[in-house]
């Protein structure tokens, strides 16, 4: 496997500050590899995008980073800890070096500016040196990468389609060839078709130009489909993290099997399905021990008590499609040296 | 609980809601130069759509957003008019244009919106939105006790129990699920022979929608209900639908029985729809390229039939003529002049 370019070390995120605060984030180890599309699955209020707000610094008040550290390995140079740069630094790093396609992003272009001046404004922002005439250069050359002819140039948001709008914050996400690109739910307000055009393609330029992707969606489906690697959270922690096609074979915890199991088939046999019962965790009033037990099946008292350890699940190491496999649960005993 | 028609052996008469040639246009508002010309421009929302609803049965319609699933769920709601068609309750036609006579269609079709969080008021009790639509649809009973024993009966229902704890809670304290849940019990408020579900689940948590489903269809099971099923989601119409209706651009393009539509697709566009949909199961070779293009503006659409732009298999006739339904068996149709048979 390749080399590390974002890696996530014990990140904790509350929402407010003292006694009241609310966990949003516990204890989350991650690690994003060169080239690879790691998705983070999960429902609402589990915490999929507190984490990408919390690794790019952007969390809203009364958002704050508690504990952790967000290493980002740059090309050639000793890795650099996110959460501690400075202003200006910050600043360079943002967009250059990791960029981001907040949910419902086709709403986010500015309704009174050309598409031109939006693209091209970015460019002006981190390269003094441009010129007008370079600037619209590189604007059409994003525009063809996803897909969009260089004439809508001078159209304004409203002229354009939800698909396109989306497509053209894709292009614009990558207008500066970042190494990590963060995509909130890119395609949740798009229909399936055109959902599946924008991720063929984004897949298609993931191997073009060679940046690794954060796709958080809750739609667990399209993400082993679309990614290679699959992260499970569940009430503010990962829960499980595997390789999409092994998740889907063989998914180890009873969160990650009831997820699976939500999702009717399009193909083969007909089977009653029964989702999950219950319903999300309220982040202000966690159960003890494992979040998820007052709706897991297989519970024990156990589980109530002990908050069990994300880790390599024991007599699976061995495979060597396991490897980078974790889980969190008391079912299945971990090493304990497990990462 | 009886419904107030009798039972009726015939297949035929089992059917409770029945839309014939439902058409809606919107009218645009003129702007700037627009005012001078007669011509009055509009939105074709719906064009031509026939389709049944029957007891004890559900019927999915599936298409993308702005295809007009949505507002022929509205115009069988009568919350809009239609421009022409008819719709048929029990054979009877139906003209519940506000008042009285709207609020006595309300009392046999009942509607369940998408969004729990915008259909509940939040300054209320669940109390107060199920006593009201038992109030309105005069099924509170005498005295306090019936009212509470209908209010119990309802949230055990929709299998929100112990009904105690749920009947005095606000919107606010309940999850999504929860309130779509009592969403659901507000229109088993009237004792409903129809209900239309327009997009009952799709903003629910994943893992709780299927509960929904399943409790929707125990409901069908146990009252004999007629559900029309509003989805965008083609796989979970296979799960949970008996017949499904795909549309596309305001235009029914396909139906029939949901396995058959969903396993052996006949419309170019439920081709493609199907091979959109997520799929873990697909290998990865099988990806098709095809899909460009996006629906047509409703004011201006395509002469002919409205895929046609977008259709790997468009001939000349398909910018021509609108294509019929041409039967492609067992009660499956596709609305596409592929399917016409030579020499007829």
């Amino acid at each position: 496997m390749s080399d590390a370019v974002l890696e996530v070390r014990d990140l904790n995120v509350d929402y407010g500050l003292g006694d009241d605060a609310v966990r949003a984030l516990r204890d989350v180890n991650l690690t994003l590899h060169r080239g690879e599309v790691l998705g983070l699955a999960g429902e609402s209020g589990s915490g999929k995008s507190t984490l990408a707000y919390g690794l790019t610094r952007l969390l809203p008040p009364p958002g704050v980073v508690r504990s952790g550290e967000v290493f980002y390995h740059r090309d050639g140079g000793d890795p650099v800890d996110v959460l501690r740069m400075s202003h200006a630094e910050l600043r360079r790093f943002r967009w250059a070096e990791t960029a981001i396609v907040f949910q419902g992003a086709m709403n986010s272009l500015n309704p009174v500016h050309r598409i031109a001046t939006q693209l091209t404004d970015v460019i002006k922002a981190h390269d003094a040196r441009s010129t007008r005439a370079s600037r619209l250069d590189r604007a059409r050359e994003l525009l063809s990468l996803v897909g969009i002819s260089a004439d809508r140039l001078d159209s304004y948001p409203h002229q354009l389609s939800g698909g396109m709008r989306q497509r053209v914050m894709i292009g614009m996400a990558l207008a500066l060839e970042p190494k990590v690109v963060i995509m909130d739910e890119p395609t949740t307000a798009l229909d399936v078709v055109v959902q599946r055009q924008i991720l063929r393609r984004l897949v298609d330029l993931r191997e073009r130009l060679g940046f690794s992707v954060v796709f958080i969606t809750h739609d667990l489906s399209l993400l082993i489909e679309f990614s290679d690697r699959i992260a499970i959270m569940y009430g503010g922690r990962i829960v499980e993290e595997a390789a999409s096609a092994r998740l889907y074979r063989d998914p180890l915890h009873p969160y990650s099997q009831g997820l699976l199991n939500s999702f009717p088939a399009l193909r083969g046999p007909k089977r009653e399905l029964t989702g999950i019962p219950g319903s999300p965790p309220d982040l202000r009033a966690m159960p003890s021990g494992c979040a998820f037990h007052p709706r897991c099946p297989r519970a024990t008292e156990r589980c109530g008590v002990e908050v069990p350890v994300l880790g390599v699940p024991e007599g699976r190491v061995q495979h060597s499609d396991h490897r980078g496999r974790t889980v969190a649960c008391l079912l299945h005993p971990v090493h304990d040296n497990g990462f | 609980m009886t419904t107030s028609t009798p039972p009726t052996a015939s297949g035929t008469t089992d059917v409770v809601l029945e839309a014939e040639g439902l058409t809606k246009h919107f009218p645009v508002r003129k702007r700037g130069r627009e005012l001078l010309s007669r011509t009055a421009r509009s939105v074709r929302a719906v064009e031509d759509v026939s389709l049944r609803l029957r007891r004890g049965r559900v019927t999915a319609l599936v298409g993308e957003s702005g295809s007009g699933k949505s507002s022929v769920a509205r115009l069988l709601a009568q919350l809009h008019l239609q421009t022409s068609g008819t719709i048929k309750l029990h054979g009877e036609e139906v003209n519940a244009k506000g008042g009285r006579k709207f609020r006595a269609y309300g009392k046999r079709v009942q509607m369940i919106f998408q969004d729990p969080f915008a259909s509940l008021n939040p300054v209320h009790t669940v109390r107060y939105h199920l006593t009201r639509a038992l109030k309105i649809h005069g099924r509170a009973g005498k005295t306090p006790q019936d009212l509470e024993e209908a209010l119990h009966d309802l949230l055990t229902r929709v299998q929100l129990t112990p009904a105690e704890r749920y009947v005095d809670k606000f919107p606010h304290e309940l999850s999504g699920g929860q309130r779509q849940r009592v969403a659901i019990a507000r229109a088993l408020g009237a004792d409903p022979e129809a209900l239309l579900a327009d997009e009952p689940v799709s903003m629910l948590d994943v893992s709780i929608r299927l509960g929904v489903l399943n409790l929707l269809r125990d409901l069908k099971d146990r009252l004999r209900l007629a559900i029309l099923y509003i989805t965008h989601d083609i796989a979970s119409a296979r799960y949970f639908a008996d017949e499904t209706y795909v549309m596309y651009a305001g235009r029914v393009v396909e139906g029939g029985d949901s396995e058959s539509v969903t396993q052996r697709p006949a419309h170019p566009y439920t081709q493609l729809l199907i091979d959109s949909a997520p799929d873990p199961d697909r290998p990865a070779a099988e990806e098709k390229d095809g899909g460009a293009g996006e629906p047509p503006s409703l004011i201006d659409p395509p002469a002919g039939c409205r895929f046609n732009p977008r259709c790997p298999h468009a001939m000349p006739i398909c910018t021509e003529q609108v294509p019929p339904r041409f039967d492609v068996g067992e009660g499956h149709f596709a609305a596409c002049w592929l399917y016409k048979e030579d020499g007829a």
